[in-house]
């Protein structure tokens, strides 16, 4: 049946034995991971365990010394386009301060030339087009992550990753934008979610990765997850786990 | 490519530091040859103010600049566009600007008080230093992440090449004052853009200043058709070189 | 009708009232020119040679010399006679032979075209030489082409050599002696000439009391004007252009010159004008444009040098510490790299009223004289004499700075190398 071309696994990311240093400090060591299409994986973990650096290493920004990391079956490695395939929010989007949202939306959509129709659901839901002429140095915190929310989606990419999504974000909009992962989910992306609140996630993740001091500890399903610790919340099974890991 | 370029251009020329950098290369230009009796005169003033206002500012605006652009590259890089990409266009939205307000400033008068041929030399050689400088401005902005830091690289790196390398070179002529040492003087100024640009300059503006056995040797060397295309090569390499190795190590970079 | 008739009766009665007295004052002093013949010289003239027509004269005799090629070898003129050309008569050497040889008094040469003279290194071949005791010689309005020596005048006295334009095309030193040449002689009068392509320009050795004047050198391949031992001359007005090594003088004294202009005589060690162990000249008017050095002064003593200009020159003067009690008053100095040199600390030598270009002083009295004194040596000057390739840094920021500071408080240059009276404008020359 299969003609050999179709992957028998719908592995969209595949990190293997990545290891990263800052200095002396090590930000991931030796990590392997596979992430599936359709899926909606929490990362967790305390801070300073690597997080930021697997979700800048996935994007190529940060550079890993050893391992490799493929997308869809190709090395990332020296390449670029599968970034098209990518929505990326960061934790504290950090824009160009004297050019207005505008501009960035113009820009962004200049650069990604091949994007046939642009999602512009949240830039309606966030009524952006009441400030797109501010400049980014004199939006708040959460209007900022308003625009990186909305350039996140815009492209409609297969995988999403959101670095603390909601933070900064208001009730309402935290709301819509979840709204918009549990939606982009459903269309069988893959989403890689970063957050602190872990009750946030409850109502969509389908997998948790926790990590600490650049290892992973734990890549499973939540039914699993909760299976196994025999905990109604994910909150609930992680603090089961880790004082199970402590013992 | 053009997409960013075109980001990075307007921003730059939206920059108040360009425009009054731009407006003090005229007011020094129009005033260098409205205050000396004859043009040639006019010309060695400007070269004067050349060779040092226009190194620092490009090296200055372009490592404060640089740095300032990390979320800029940050935004981008997230996108699917290669780094190299990212980095040549600000190179080149950063070197377009700097030698377009040179050109303005002290193009338009050089052209018209100064003979042709010199205010050619004097344009292409002023441009090639603010170029040469936004390279070495891009060098050293790489090498640390601290933008207070990378500041002071580049103001050393200007010390050095307006003023100390001078230093070390009449150091080391005293040193050796007794061997034949003209034509390892000639190779010593290929070391320093900004005294490769004066000696081209001079030789185009009063050439009997260069004379004595010297002289004579300059002339040869720098003199000659293939000399100045050499010479001319070599400024070309002092902008590839520092750019190259900034690329290299970008393209390395963790953002 | 009868108006104009009358005006010109009376008209030609005057000029025949006139010639009356002219034959009388002729009759009077010149009575061997009526006696004189003169005879023609060409194709279809009565003599076919020059030598012939020579050796059928007598002192005193005109030998026309008209259109035509003569290869007659060597021409030698022992009689005085007038040798006057007519449509450019060329006389070839041949490469081979000296062409005029002049041996008696009272010879003229005018109007040839004479080239080709022979080379050799023993016996100086000239275009035109004037033998020892041939005085009163004149050589007007030739043109001398690739000859081995110009006009060469040797142990005589008197010798006029004027509107002659001397010229040679050969490449390599060694095929080439000087335009001008003068050995031992007296009352020399060198007017109005044009020599380019010769070794020097005007060579002069042992000539005293004598002028040159109005003359033009350029491109000759060693010196424009070269002179040593000739005491009390006077050089007016000549122009030297581009010689290999400019101009250079030696071992004279008692030297006028006035209004001449040296002009881009470049190269390591080309001068405007070099002055080796002169005593007692006198320069004024002369124009130094463009030189590697305007005046470079070697052990000279008692020279005045007023109101001269040094334009554009690699270093205006170059002052040697040999050299004692000369004057620099009132010239101009615009635009040299280097207004002047020394290679010494003693200063033997007197600078005043002067106008330096660079001077940065202020006159609040208004009496054109600046009151702050100037320095004219920069400690660069100094630095390039002991280090000539420290002229790399020529224009360098670090060596405005050290000259600047050098100026406010000189520690490296001569104390006393200063115009204490530097003039604010520049004088008119």
């Amino acid at each position: 049946m299969n003609p050999g071309w179709f992957p028998t696994k719908f592995d969209m990311i595949t990190v293997k034995n990545i290891t990263k240093h800052f200095g002396k400090f090590k930000a991931l060591d030796d990590l392997n991971l596979t992430m599936d299409r359709g899926e909606c994986i929490a990362l967790i973990g305390p801070n300073g365990c690597g997080k930021t650096t697997l979700i800048k290493s996935i994007l190529g920004m940060v550079l890993p010394e050893k391992g490799e990391i493929t997308f869809e079956g190709k090395n990332i490695k020296n390449d670029d386009e599968y970034r098209r395939d990518i929505g990326y929010m960061p934790q504290i989007g950090r824009y160009p301060e004297n050019m207005t949202i505008e501009q960035v939306l113009n820009m962004v959509q200049g650069i990604r030339k091949h994007a046939s129709d642009v999602d512009l659901d949240l830039y309606n839901a966030f009524e952006i087009e009441k400030f797109k002429t501010k400049r980014m140095r004199t939006l708040s915190g959460g209007t900022t992550q308003k625009v990186s929310a909305t350039l996140a989606f815009m492209f409609q990419p297969k995988v999403l990753i959101l670095d603390e999504p909601t933070a900064g974000l208001d009730p309402i909009a935290a709301e819509i934008l979840k709204e918009k992962i549990i939606a982009a989910k459903n269309k069988g992306c893959l989403i890689l979610i970063t957050s602190h609140l872990l009750s946030e996630l409850e109502d969509f993740v389908s997998q948790i990765i926790f990590m600490q001091d650049g290892q992973l500890i734990l890549h499973k399903n939540v039914d699993d997850l909760k299976a196994t610790t025999g905990q109604a919340t994910i909150a609930k099974s992680i603090i089961h786990l880790l004082k199970e890991l402590k013992s | 490519m053009m997409q960013i370029l075109k980001y990075v251009a307007l921003d730059i020329l939206k920059n108040k530091i360009v425009i009054a950098y731009t407006v003090m290369l005229a007011l020094f230009s129009w005033s260098a040859f409205g205050l000396e009796d004859n043009a040639s005169k006019g010309v060695l003033t400007l070269l004067n103010i050349i060779l040092l206002t226009v190194p620092l500012v490009s090296v200055l605006f372009t490592t404060i600049y640089v740095y300032n652009s990390n979320e800029f590259i940050e935004l981008l890089i997230s996108h699917p566009v290669k780094r190299s990409k990212i980095w040549k266009s600000l190179f080149i939205g950063l070197s377009t600007s700097m030698v377009v307000a040179y050109v303005i400033g002290t193009g338009i008068p050089l052209l018209l008080f100064a003979d042709f041929g010199t205010a050619i030399m004097m344009i292409t050689a002023g441009s090639l230093l603010s170029i040469i400088f936004v390279a070495v401005a891009f060098l050293s902005s790489i090498l640390t992440r601290d933008k207070a830091k990378g500041i002071g690289i580049s103001i050393i790196a200007w010390l050095y090449f307006a003023l100390l390398f001078d230093g070390l070179v009449l150091f080391l002529f005293f040193q050796f004052a007794d061997y034949p040492i003209e034509k390892v003087v000639v190779a010593l100024s290929a070391l320093s853009p900004i005294d490769l640009t004066r000696i081209l300059i001079l030789l185009r503006l009063d050439v009997s200043a260069m004379m004595g056995y010297t002289g004579a040797i300059f002339q040869n060397y720098f003199g000659s058709s293939w000399g100045l295309l050499l010479s001319f090569g070599l400024l070309l390499l002092w902008i590839l070189i520092p750019f190259y190795f900034s690329l290299r190590k970008f393209k390395k970079k963790d953002l | 009708m009868n108006m104009k008739i009358i005006v010109t009766m009376s008209t030609i009665n005057q000029l025949k009232y006139y010639f009356s007295y002219l034959s009388i004052f002729f009759l009077l002093i010149l009575p061997a020119q009526l006696f004189a013949k003169t005879v023609y010289v060409g194709g279809n003239k009565q003599f076919k040679t020059i030598k012939s027509a020579i050796k059928e004269s007598q002192d005193g005799d005109t030998i026309i010399v008209t259109k035509g090629v003569y290869k007659e070898g060597n021409i030698q003129l022992k009689k005085s006679l007038i040798l006057i050309g007519k449509g450019n008569p060329i006389v070839d050497g041949q490469h081979e032979h000296e062409i005029f040889s002049v041996k008696v008094e009272n010879v003229v040469i005018k109007g040839f075209q004479i080239q080709n003279s022979g080379r050799s290194v023993m016996s100086d071949p000239s275009a035109i030489k004037v033998y020892k005791g041939a005085k009163n010689v004149h050589i007007l309005n030739n043109y001398l082409l690739n000859n081995y020596f110009g006009i060469f005048v040797q142990n005589t006295e008197k010798v006029i050599v004027k509107n002659n334009v001397i010229k040679a095309t050969q490449a390599k030193e060694y095929q080439l002696g000087n335009g001008i040449h003068c050995w031992k002689s007296d009352s020399i009068q060198v007017i109005g000439n044009k020599i380019f392509g010769h070794r020097d320009g005007i060579y002069f050795e042992f000539v005293t009391a004598s002028v040159i004047w109005k003359n033009q050198a350029h491109d000759n391949k060693r010196y424009g004007l070269h002179f040593m031992f000739a005491h009390n001359n006077a050089y007016i007005s000549n122009k030297f252009v581009k010689n290999g090594a400019g101009v250079a003088v030696m071992y004279t004294r008692n030297i006028v010159m006035l209004y001449n202009v040296f002009q881009e005589n470049w190269g390591d060690a080309a001068y405007g004008m070099l002055f080796k162990e002169l005593s007692d000249c006198y320069l004024t008017g002369n124009k130094f444009y463009r030189n590697t050095t305007g005046i470079f002064f070697d052990g000279t003593s008692r020279i005045i040098i007023e109101k001269n200009l040094f334009k554009e020159n690699g270093w205006g003067v170059r002052m040697q510490a040999n050299c004692m009690d000369n004057l620099m008053e009132k010239n101009n100095f615009v635009g040299n790299t280097f207004d002047i040199t020394t290679n010494g600390f003693l200063t033997l030598n007197k600078f005043v009223n002067n106008y330096w270009d660079k001077y940065e002083g202020f006159d609040i009295n208004k009496d054109k004289i600046g009151d702050v004194p100037y320095r004219p040596l920069s400690l660069y000057s100094v630095i390039v004499e002991k280090n000539p390739p420290a002229m790399l840094l020529y224009r360098s920021f670090m060596i405005d700075l050290l000259d600047k500071s050098e100026r406010i408080l000189p520690s490296l240059t001569p104390e006393n190398f200063i115009d204490n009276e530097p003039w604010m404008v520049p004088h008119k020359i």
